[in-house]
């Protein structure tokens, strides 16, 4: 009834799967683990006081206290307090957007979902730039008992919200319609911008500089209790993401094929949502609004890897960590002294990338 | 195994108040071995059955019971691991390749990825996709696509071992041949039934072809007008006189040794 294809050697099949654009999972982790601890290294080492990779490692052995000196007591004031947890910061937050991401464009079965083009981005702002402006006016107790953690809880709770209402939005029988979600993501961004403005509006002067970045980005207010907060709950993000691997997985022959293959649909959305809307309101609460990687993150490593959900949300998580490091390097030093707002540059490379996607996606774009 | 009790099925329609009846009374049983083919003319209710007897679609009024437990009691996995649905059109967002699409009907499934493999390899096997096995899904064309997801939803329930065999696992099959050419129609019916035969399982499929049910099915039951008209062997179901008053047709019947055959053509004018 059928062609045998014949009795290939393993490692002839192994080189046609990569051929055919399936790279082994351990080898591509292993790349992406050097690549950002290569960037981690020299963007610590980069900026107005240069100092060199070597005296990046001695410093972080010696802080792990496996080596001593060779460096200068200076060199260790500037790398620990101000540059370190700037790019230990731009790890977490690119993990989290890379990953949330490739989890919303399971979630949405559409691989042009992003954080920040569906509005998800901007929703978290928008509770975040009402609480900076009005949480004092309004919420003064609740203010005081949540501390650090309210900004986050505020963009968790704006996330969610603008998630649940783009799926409502975009969701057909068919799946969701690209048309419908990417036209509700520019409505909910419009609405979560115009709220903002009038935000800004009725600030003071402090208050708007505080906002002025979210509609930017910016990795600077990194310190280290901050990257504690972005990385204690960013690990419970990552964790509930990668727990819904399967299911997202299943997800892309459909809602009821993947409920026949036994996967708790509605379970898999509300946590789909809750999950990966903690990982970007955690982005958000600290960092604004940082466009495009969660789109280009997961596309470049189904390009490499395939599209299993196994691979893509750990791939994507460590490429999304490696080109926000790189992405703050060039943003803090192209212009030295000045700075770049790191969510223009993502939106700068990510925004022509988009478009690329959408013209040879076009021709699919109505069928459901 | 599966049984179905004064089913009746209503469905919401864009524009009406009120929804619409589309099966009514509906009775009936299947065994274990057994292939059954759900006939009747368009929108007579055949796929509204099926989707209602794999859970899609919730009743009206009556029951769907598989193993003698209401279906919606049944936990998802592990009803994924005793039945498996293959529907009309399967989408894929995704560009997974045939060997991965067929490896995710085997989400549920405990097995080791060893024994998955050869799960996998032997139901690529069975729908004859064993040579597409490393090519890209969105490559294939639509007859290829269908015999994939064939291959998938035999792997979901294929007999784990010795051990374990299929009987009281259940195939449901909406119109598995609708896009195929001949050849490839007779390989999935043959197919399917080799796989029943053997591994005692009960299959469901939907089928518009009448030839293919008169040649496959171990007993047909055939739906008009969203009611149950006809239950027993193709011979004692297709007679012409039926053939003429349920699709409107004309029917000739040819038996080739083991195999009934039946043909159709327009009815004469006023007959």
């Amino acid at each position: 009834m059928s062609v045998s294809a014949g009795a290939a050697s393993p490692a002839a099949s192994a080189w046609a799967r990569v051929r055919a654009g399936r790279m082994p999972a351990a080898p591509l982790f292993a790349a992406l683990a050097a690549l950002l601890a290569i960037l981690v290294v020299v963007a610590a080492g980069r900026g107005a006081y240069p100092i060199s990779a070597s005296n990046v490692v001695a410093i972080l052995l010696h802080k792990a206290g496996l080596a001593q000196g060779g460096f200068e007591p200076q060199q260790m004031g500037v790398l620990w307090t101000i540059r370190l947890p700037r790019v230990v910061l731009g790890v977490g937050v690119g993990a989290l957007l890379g990953m949330a991401g490739a989890t919303l464009q399971g979630l949405f079965r559409n691989p042009l979902a992003d954080p920040g083009l569906i509005g998800v981005s901007s929703g978290a702002a928008l509770t975040v730039a009402l609480t900076i402006v009005f949480g004092n006016l309004w919420w003064p107790d609740l203010s005081r008992m949540l501390g650090l953690a309210l900004l986050p809880v505020a963009a968790f709770t704006g996330g969610v919200l603008t998630t649940l209402l783009v799926y409502r939005i975009g969701r057909t029988s068919f799946g969701v319609s690209v048309a419908a979600m990417l036209l509700a993501g520019i409505a909910m961004n419009a609405i979560a911008l115009a709220l903002i403005g009038l935000a800004s509006y009725m600030a003071t002067d402090e208050q708007l500089r505080n906002l002025t970045f979210w509609n930017l980005g910016s990795l600077a207010p990194a310190t280290w209790p901050v990257v504690a907060v972005v990385f204690a709950v960013g690990a419970v993000a990552l964790a509930g993401m990668w727990r819904l691997r399967g299911g997202l997985n299943a997800m892309a022959l459909g809602e009821s094929e993947a409920r026949h293959l036994g996967v708790a649909v509605e379970r898999l959305k509300a946590l789909a949502i809750v999950f990966s809307a903690l990982a970007v309101g955690m982005a958000v609460a600290f960092c604004g609004i940082i466009g495009f990687l969660g789109l280009v993150a997961p596309h470049c490593i189904r390009l490499m890897a395939g599209p299993d959900a196994r691979v893509v949300l750990p791939g994507a998580a460590l490429l999304g960590a490696a080109l926000t490091v790189g992405a703050d390097l060039v943003a803090r030093t192209a212009i030295a002294p000045a700075e770049m707002p790191i969510g223009v540059l993502t939106a700068l490379i990510g925004a022509p990338f988009f478009l690329f996607l959408l013209l040879r996606a076009k021709g699919r774009m109505f069928e459901g | 195994m599966l049984e179905v009790r004064s089913l009746k099925v209503a469905r919401r329609q864009a524009g009406q108040p009120q929804p619409r009846v589309v099966l009514d009374g509906i009775d009936c049983a299947v065994e274990a071995g057994e292939i059954v083919m759900l006939i009747g003319p368009n929108g007579a209710g055949k796929s509204t059955l099926l989707a209602t007897m794999a859970g899609d679609l919730a009743p009206a009024a009556g029951q769907v019971r598989f193993k003698g437990k209401p279906l919606q009691d049944w936990a998802a996995g592990e009803l994924a691991r005793q039945r498996a649905v293959l529907p009309q059109r399967a989408g894929l967002s995704l560009p997974f390749t045939v060997d991965e699409v067929v490896h995710l009907g085997c989400l549920a499934r405990a097995e080791s990825r060893r024994q998955l493999g050869d799960i996998v390899r032997a139901a690529l096997e069975t729908a004859g996709v064993s040579h597409l096995a490393q090519r890209s899904m969105p490559a294939l064309s639509g007859g290829e696509q269908a015999r994939v997801h064939l291959a998938r939803v035999l792997a979901q329930i294929w007999p784990a071992g010795t051990g374990d065999d299929a009987g009281g696992k259940l195939l449901l099959l909406d119109e598995p041949c609708a896009s195929l050419d001949p050849h490839h129609q007779h390989s999935v019916c043959t197919a399917i039934r080799e796989f029943a035969h053997r591994t005692g399982a009960a299959v469901i499929v939907t089928m518009h072809d009448m030839n293919l049910a008169a040649q496959y099915a171990d007993r047909i039951v055939a739906l008009w007008e969203g009611k149950l008209i006809a239950d027993g062997t193709p011979q004692a179901v297709l007679t012409r006189e039926f053939v003429r008053r349920c699709f409107a047709v004309d029917a000739a019947h040819w038996q080739a040794g083991e195999d009934f055959l039946v043909a159709t053509r327009p009815l004469p004018e006023h007959a």
